[in-house]
């Protein structure tokens, strides 16, 4: 026995080392017609990664105070040793966690990815994607611009339109009467500690489910009904190591160009992942002409203004825009389709799937804009088709016409 | 088929919708070339002269002018006026308060300006001003309706007036015109705000020349680790079928 072998039994009879690594890697039998889609739940993983190691460089140099705010991050992006790669990398790596896991929402929806018995990585999912949005919101404040400051002051007096407690809610919130010294510390807090260790409990608990039931593939078929008699290794399984680490490593070369060309060549992309407005320190008493959410939030916002208020109160749209979330958890309980990948659905699922991409883009566009009322006609034609896909999902899934499934993976 | 027909139409529009939300004064081409360390100079200087009374660049240290080719001796002996060491940051004497009192508003810091208003906006804003009576500078301009800022470069521009004309019921500025010439022509004069607003945007982010060399090298080194990777993958997956 070699001393490297000695030693690792040492460990292992003390810790399960091996076990765990055979579990999760090397004997973790992955289908072997993964596509394209399946690099984005890796990459997802590298972006977390990524922000917390740029975070933690960034948390060593910036002020959470609303008179040093603002200029400590140019002050991070002139004076620390590249600090402004550091400010940079976290700011596109804002944007791109989106990116990419907005592409690894619409690879679950296209092969049924939410279907049994993957419900609860579904549901984790969602989690992870509500705790990423609270914590992009909560990031953005930091810098103090007149977007960050105006943006929060907007989302916190949604909760102000709750009936009766919303008032006092949404000071509780803040700590003040408006976004202030007090918002600025805590939502730092929040977001530096609070929510990346929820975030990462819940990756956590996503890809625990996702080793114990095994992965969906683009087929949408069972790989464990076939396994070999002597080994019961699933015949269309291969192992996650090393045949799709080495696959992911191509995976993440390519998006790390993408990263790369953003990062170096246009860090502002065009006032999408950093607004012209927000290299404006905030100012609590100048309203900005025209106040829109990062990209990422706005498909939620034009649904949220899409909803005309009742008796003066926004809170119906408040609620909308709930809603439109919450919807999501259903999802595995809603599909009602024989098949679960969209290769062998039938033409209705895929129309309403085209639609509901569309809606959401749409949404995503028309939150930008200033609200105008033919945008208001656009936004409330797309939040209909938004929930209609959810509502309706029960009916027009089992009605389809659906084709057979084949017995193995294809291709 | 026809819900989705008329989604399609919808789907149409939608551009227009963009258009929509435009509007205001044309803004004219910046021409911005951070290449040019002339220039960069030129505009350093004007900014030290003219704006740096009022407007503050307090993310900006004197010193990092060296970045733009100046030594730190030509820095001490040309641009020291409010500072008495080059590592110190461009602050102002007046404080916002005095300069609300004075102006009606306090002079913003100007080191992202130009990542805040655009290159455009800055070219276009420092040579549309015109003498307005009504105003308590005597000065207003065309992309900043009523603005605070008197006319601090007029004895290189001179004075404009307005040229109005009728559009429908309003009277509304065609063009400005030059009524009294100031020290340079008109040309030589958009050639030095040219300048300055180059100095402006290398400002906003002093490192941003460096950051696309970098950004050179790493994609490189991206492009030949793929071709390593893919091959590497190719390798291991050539018995899975």
């Amino acid at each position: 026995m070699s001393a490297l072998q000695k030693m690792m039994g040492w460990i292992d009879d003390r810790f399960p080392l091996t076990s765990t690594y055979k579990a999760h890697l090397s004997e973790y039998y992955a289908p072997k017609n993964f596509n394209f889609w399946y690099f984005f739940g890796s990459l997802a993983l590298l972006v977390l990664v990524l922000q917390i190691v740029t975070g933690i460089f960034l948390t060593m140099n910036y002020k959470p105070d609303a008179d040093l705010a603002f200029m400590s991050v140019e002050y991070i992006m002139r004076d620390v040793d590249w600090g402004w790669l550091i400010r940079y990398m976290h700011s596109t790596g804002a944007s791109m966690f989106f990116v990419v896991v907005y592409l690894h929402m619409f690879r679950g929806l296209m092969y049924g990815s939410y279907r049994k018995p993957r419900e609860l990585i579904w549901i984790f999912g969602v989690m992870i994607y509500l705790a990423l949005m609270a914590e992009a919101f909560m990031g953005y404040l930091l810098p103090w611009g007149q977007m960050s400051y105006w943006g929060a002051q907007v989302i916190v007096n949604l909760f102000a339109a709750v009936p009766f407690i919303g008032e006092d809610l949404s000071i509780w919130i803040r700590g003040d009467y408006v976004i202030g010294d007090a918002t600025l510390n805590r939502f730092f807090a929040f977001h530096v500690i609070a929510l990346p260790l929820v975030l990462l409990g819940l990756v956590v608990v996503h890809l625990v489910a996702l080793h114990e039931v095994g992965s969906n593939n683009p087929d949408g078929v069972e790989i464990k009904k076939h396994k070999d008699p002597v080994t019961h290794i699933p015949l269309d399984g291969i192992p996650f190591h090393p045949y799709y680490t080495v696959k992911d490593i191509v995976g993440v070369i390519v998006f790390l160009m993408v990263f790369s060309a953003i990062m170096f060549f246009a860090p502002e992309m065009g006032g999408y992942f950093l607004e012209a407005a927000n290299f404006v320190p905030a100012d609590p008493l100048q309203t900005p002409q025209h106040i829109a959410p990062l990209w990422y939030f706005t498909p939620f916002y034009a649904i949220l203004r899409a909803v005309p208020p009742l008796f003066g109160s926004q809170f119906p749209g408040v609620v909308a825009m709930g809603m439109s979330i919450v919807l999501m958890f259903f999802l595995p309980w809603l599909d009602r389709s024989k098949v679960k990948s969209i290769r062998y659905r039938g033409p209705i699922y895929k129309v309403a799937l085209a639609l509901f991409i569309i809606s959401f883009v749409g949404l995503g566009y028309l939150g930008l804009l200033p609200s105008t009322p033919v945008a208001t006609i656009f936004a409330q034609v797309f939040s209909v088709i938004y929930f209609l896909f959810f509502l309706l999902m029960p009916w027009y899934t089992s009605i389809d016409k659906t084709k057979p499934e084949p017995e193995r993976v294809t291709g | 088929m026809k819900r989705l027909k008329n989604f399609l139409l919808l789907l149409a529009a939608a551009p227009v919708l963009a258009f929509a939300s435009a509007g205001g004064v044309h803004l004219d081409k910046a021409p911005v070339n951070l290449a040019d360390q002339d220039s960069l100079q030129r505009g350093a200087r004007m900014f030290v002269n003219y704006c740096l009374n009022c407007h503050s660049a307090s993310a900006m240290r004197y010193s990092r002018l060296q970045d733009i080719g100046l030594t730190e001796e030509q820095i001490k002996d040309n641009l020291l006026f409010a500072a008495d060491k080059p590592g110190e940051l461009m602050k102002v004497a007046m404080t916002r308060r005095e300069a609300k009192a004075w102006f009606g508003a306090a002079p913003p810091d100007l080191s992202v300006v130009a990542r805040s208003r655009g290159a455009d906006w800055l070219y276009t804003y420092l040579r549309t001003f015109y003498r307005d009576d009504s105003r308590a500078t005597g000065w207003n301009n065309l992309v900043f309706d009523k603005v605070g800022m008197p006319h601090v470069l007029w004895t290189l521009q001179g004075e404009m007036v307005p040229v109005h004309k009728k559009h429908g019921e309003h009277d509304v500025i065609e063009r400005l015109e030059l009524a009294k010439p100031g020290s340079v022509t008109l040309a030589e004069y958009d050639a030095q705000v040219g300048d300055l607003v180059n100095y402006l945007v290398w400002m906003g982010e002093p490192g941003q020349l460096q950051r696309k060399q970098l950004g050179l090298i790493v994609l490189a080194f991206l492009a030949i680790f793929f071709v390593v990777a893919y091959y590497l993958k190719k390798e291991f997956w050539k018995d899975i079928h």
